[in-house]
């Protein structure tokens, strides 16, 4: 019932059921076009914390949302064109500790030694990031680069913090061509405010 | 008619490849064929019936065989 003559003239009972289908039929329409957005902020730059937004911006972008990710503090460094990133245990005691290669008796259990000694000893966040890179390796898990390339490809917005680079005196050069812009807070939160979804990691 | 069946082989991956990599796949098809996906994640049963929902393309099937799982999805 289109006719605007035959609702001008509904009585007002009519009126109201008419309006309320519309209005049904119309929000309907808004929420099938509807394309979801998220927004994250990234703060953290180590091996472990590099994947919770990459995980989650490559996934949103697989399931058609629009996502875009600010990249702030030390979080900026993974948007490096040469990723070293390194995870620790140290103020990390939930991370485990178990070999992921060597003789049997001692591969896939947790090392003896409490995280607060080994920390002590020299080279040993190197070893700490070898175990956790070989353990994603055997297990399937993509590689950082694999996700932020699957993200670039899938076009989340990589935004990087402006003020970040001034901050430790990086170079520009030495980020990726294919980040988006960079902006402050002024410019990310009205893009958050849009979205249906905000995470801060 | 016979349909030609395309096939990822996504098994050994973890969260989130085989939904990267399946998303990759359908996009090179044309709406209405079919992709066959095999996976061994078991978080990827109910992450590729979540991915189908969202995207609009229909999960046809899945079946567990040989410690893998076997999706069919028609793109929309």
């Amino acid at each position: 019932m289109s006719n605007i003559a035959s609702v001008i003239d509904m009585p007002a009972k009519d009126l109201d059921a008419w309006f309320d289908r519309r209005f049904e039929e119309k929000m309907a329409e808004r929420k099938a076009a509807k394309i979801p957005a998220m927004t994250i902020i990234a703060t953290k730059g180590t091996l472990d914390m590099a994947y919770p937004p990459f995980i989650l911006a490559s996934t949103a972008a697989a399931l058609g949302w629009d996502v875009s990710v600010f990249f702030t503090f030390y979080g900026l460094s993974l948007l490096k064109r040469k990723l070293d990133l390194k995870v620790s245990p140290l103020g990390n005691p939930a991370m485990p500790m178990k070999l992921p290669e060597g003789p049997a008796w001692i591969r896939g259990k947790p090392l003896p030694v409490p995280t607060s000694v080994m920390t002590l000893v020299p080279g040993f966040e190197g070893m700490a990031t070898h175990m956790m890179r070989k353990t994603m390796h055997n297990k399937g898990i993509a590689s950082i680069e694999e996700l932020r390339e699957a993200c670039i490809e899938a076009d989340v917005k990589l935004v990087a913090c402006q003020m970040t680079v001034d901050l430790f005196d990086y170079s520009k050069d030495d980020f990726i061509p294919e980040i988006a812009e960079w902006v402050g807070a002024a410019s990310f939160l009205p893009r958050a405010m849009k979205a249906d979804v905000n995470l801060f990691i | 008619m016979t349909e030609h069946l395309h096939t990822l082989d996504a098994r050994g991956l973890s969260c989130p490849l085989p939904i990267l990599r399946t998303r990759k796949a359908i996009a090179a098809l044309a709406s209405g064929e079919v992709l066959e996906v095999i996976a061994t994640d078991p978080g990827s049963v109910k992450d590729i019936s979540s991915f189908c929902e969202q995207t609009g393309h229909e999960l046809l099937e899945h079946t567990a065989a040989d410690d893998s799982f076997v999706f069919r999805i028609r793109k929309h």
